[in-house]
């Protein structure tokens, strides 16, 4: 248990200490970086981010990985936007979205838990599923717009609440309920026991397949969080989301934050600050205006140092490898 | 003159008439001509994907065109991929099809593809994104210009008493349309003193970055007088982040696109201030009249280059009224070919 919390600390205490030096510097010599709105602003545009990090966290935590959020993102919320067009209510189309999700998540779940075809593969293969049938079968067009009449009462991008924008509280709250999960539930700390040693959790008991299934169902929930987020603010949405380097960017902040891909370690916390270190950076860069290849370098510069860093001060060996390690 | 002899003038001259149409058809070789000429030819046109506005007019302005002189008419669809393009591609030139229309995702990558298609006698015509080899003919815009048109429109929102500031959402910077845009807005903004750009992110033409960048320009710039988004799809996520600053109508939002009702729309919504439409229609048009002209040529392919830009105009609100834009709904109604 002691293991759970310590491991993946000094990954963390390296990416704080990169954001945090980013943070200075851009505020002493960035004007207009350090200002109440620039960072509320900053915490807005990594929402997103954020909250498919949390959820694919959860799932990366319990040694899986969700290759499908981006195309759940997608097509759960231009599925919703299509039943609106249809003429049917809000609520109907919320019910029908998270049915939609959860079956998502399910069909993840079962096909690594039940089939047991590695997450990689079953996630990919779900996620071009899951694209390939919304394109076809759902949405004529590559993007859905919100019908007019409904665009007051779902207009997210000009909700404010004390001057703060709602998305910056949608990513909080999923924050909550994951840590909530993560450190409150016994399925929680099951998730760390799977990730950590996955025949040693089945062998005391713990019902490891219901839970892989429960693991994607969040990430698939988180997803369909965002794809709100997204649709909410554009309103509309873009399934060419799916071809963008959004997914990359997802894995980036999880393992940048320091839950490893192998599993068992790390929480919402690493999560978060991998999302900061990456929203200070990108913010920063934009104010100076930098070409968008070198911004490329940059952001792959950074990640290859944290990653370099952890692994100099955590060598791996016999006693630390663990099987699976992608 | 008596009567009868002008009833009789008169006889002859309608018997003249009525019988010289035919002598004119029978003499006219143009129609046989064009139809031995294009019938059954095959004619494939690939997009960068088919699923979104400008690929879905091509498709029926061009397809509909085609199949009215009883060609075949394909598509291939790489959804956004540039690998899977270059595959579809090498695939259709072993087909052999008569004409090849191309949207290309960059200034690069079909470039030898293009040399090999034209080398097995498939004529190419190049559609909206200029790659860095000509091919039998390029129909689109002139980027540059458009740019120019662009800088011109957020001339009339930075005048005196603005701060003169303008920030643009680029696309990328491998694109043509994104750099040869960039480029023309230049242009204007070095000919114009109190105007300069402040700001220039790229969008990689994705809406949900372009809110994120267009949030983080405006916190650096709140008196920006205009954005120039390079790309309508993009332009959503530039408007959303204006609209959450509560700078709607305050800053002119001025992009481009292809003219479908969805632009209408923005602009009667004021969501859009200026757009430069490149004109799916008037686009398609041009396409046609090339096929028709390469296939009756007699020519080999890669013998002739020609640049076909469409003249495009700035279009506000006040100058668009009902029908003016084209409509994907519309045209999907009446995919009855």
């Amino acid at each position: 248990m002691n293991s759970v919390w310590k491991t993946g600390v000094t990954q963390e205490i390296a990416v704080v200490a990169v954001a945090l030096s980013l943070f200075v510097g851009f505020s002493l010599f960035l004007s207009g970086f350090f200002s109440a709105s620039n960072l509320v602003g900053l915490v807005r545009n990594i929402s997103v981010l954020g909250v498919l990090g949390v959820g694919m966290g959860i799932v990366i935590i319990g040694r899986g990985i969700d290759l499908s959020v981006i195309s759940t993102l997608a097509i759960s919320a231009a599925f919703f936007i299509e039943l609106l067009n249809f003429g049917l209510p809000i609520w109907i189309g919320v019910l029908v979205a998270i049915g939609f999700v959860l079956l998502i998540g399910s069909m993840n779940g079962i096909l690594v838990a039940y089939a047991e075809i590695p997450p990689i593969f079953a996630t990919l293969a779900v996620g071009l599923f899951v694209y390939g049938f919304g394109r076809s079968q759902i949405v004529g067009q590559d993007v859905a717009y919100i019908p007019d009449e409904l665009i007051p009462l779902l207009d997210l991008g000009t909700m404010k609440f004390l001057g703060i924008p709602v998305e910056v509280y949608i990513f909080a709250v999923v924050c909550l309920v994951a840590t909530i999960f993560l450190r409150y539930t016994k399925y929680g700390l099951f998730t760390y026991f799977m990730g950590d040693n996955f025949a040693a959790a089945r062998n005391i008991g713990v019902a490891v397949r219901p839970l892989l299934v429960l693991q994607y169902i969040l990430s698939a929930a988180f997803a369909a969080v965002a794809g709100a987020i997204v649709a909410g603010t554009l309103l509309s949405i873009n399934t060419r989301i799916v071809n963008s380097t959004l997914l990359y960017d997802v894995i980036l902040i999880v393992v940048l934050g320091g839950i490893g891909l192998n599993g068992g370690k790390g929480g919402v916390r690493n999560v978060v600050f991998g999302a900061l270190l990456i929203g200070i950076l990108v913010n920063g860069m934009t104010i100076l205006d930098l070409e968008d290849t070198h911004q490329n370098l940059i952001k792959a510069l950074i990640l290859l140092t944290v990653v370099t860093a952890d692994t100099i001060i955590n060598q791996r060996d016999e006693q630390t490898e663990k099987q699976g390690d992608i | 003159m008596k009567f009868y002899e002008k009833f009789l003038i008169l006889v002859a001259v309608m018997t003249a008439f009525a019988t010289t149409p035919v002598a004119f058809a029978q003499e006219d070789p143009g129609p046989e001509l064009a139809r031995s000429a294009l019938e059954g030819k095959r004619v494939v046109l690939m997009p960068m994907a088919m699923g979104f506005d400008l690929a879905q007019g091509w498709n029926y302005y061009i397809g509909k065109e085609v199949k009215s002189w009883n060609g075949v008419f394909e598509t291939r669809d790489p959804n956004w991929s540039v690998e899977a393009g270059a595959q579809a591609l090498t695939d259709v030139i072993a087909s052999k099809p008569a004409v090849i229309i191309v949207h290309n995702p960059d200034l690069r990558s079909y470039v030898k593809l293009f040399k090999r298609a034209i080398k097995a006698g498939i004529y190419v015509i190049q559609i909206d994104n200029r790659s860095a080899f000509n091919t039998d003919a390029f129909i689109g815009s002139n980027w540059e210009t458009l740019g120019e048109l662009e800088a011109t429109a957020a001339l009339d929102h930075c005048g005196d008493g603005t701060s003169g500031k303008i920030g643009l959402i680029q696309g990328e910077q491998v694109n043509a349309s994104s750099i040869d845009q960039y480029n023309g807005i230049m242009n204007i903004v070095n000919a114009n003193d109190h105007i300069q750009v402040v700001s220039k992110p790229y969008s990689g033409w994705d809406a949900t970055k372009a809110q994120a960048v267009t949030t983080t320009m405006l916190q650096q710039h709140p008196d920006l007088c205009a954005i120039i988004d390079f790309w309508d799809g993009t332009a959503t996520g530039t408007a959303a982040a204006i609209r959450a600053a509560g700078k709607t109508g305050e800053i002119a939002l001025i992009t481009t696109g292809g003219g479908e009702e969805v632009d209408c729309k923005m602009l009667n919504e004021g969501t859009i201030d200026a757009l430069v439409s490149t004109e799916i229609p008037k686009q398609s048009a041009a396409v046609n009249a090339v096929i028709k002209m390469l296939l009756q040529s007699g020519l080999p392919a890669g013998t002739m280059t020609t640049f076909n830009y469409t003249h495009e105009v700035i279009t506000t609100k006040d100058d668009i009224y009902p029908g003016y834009c084209w409509s994907l709904e519309r045209n999907a109604a009446n995919m009855d070919w």
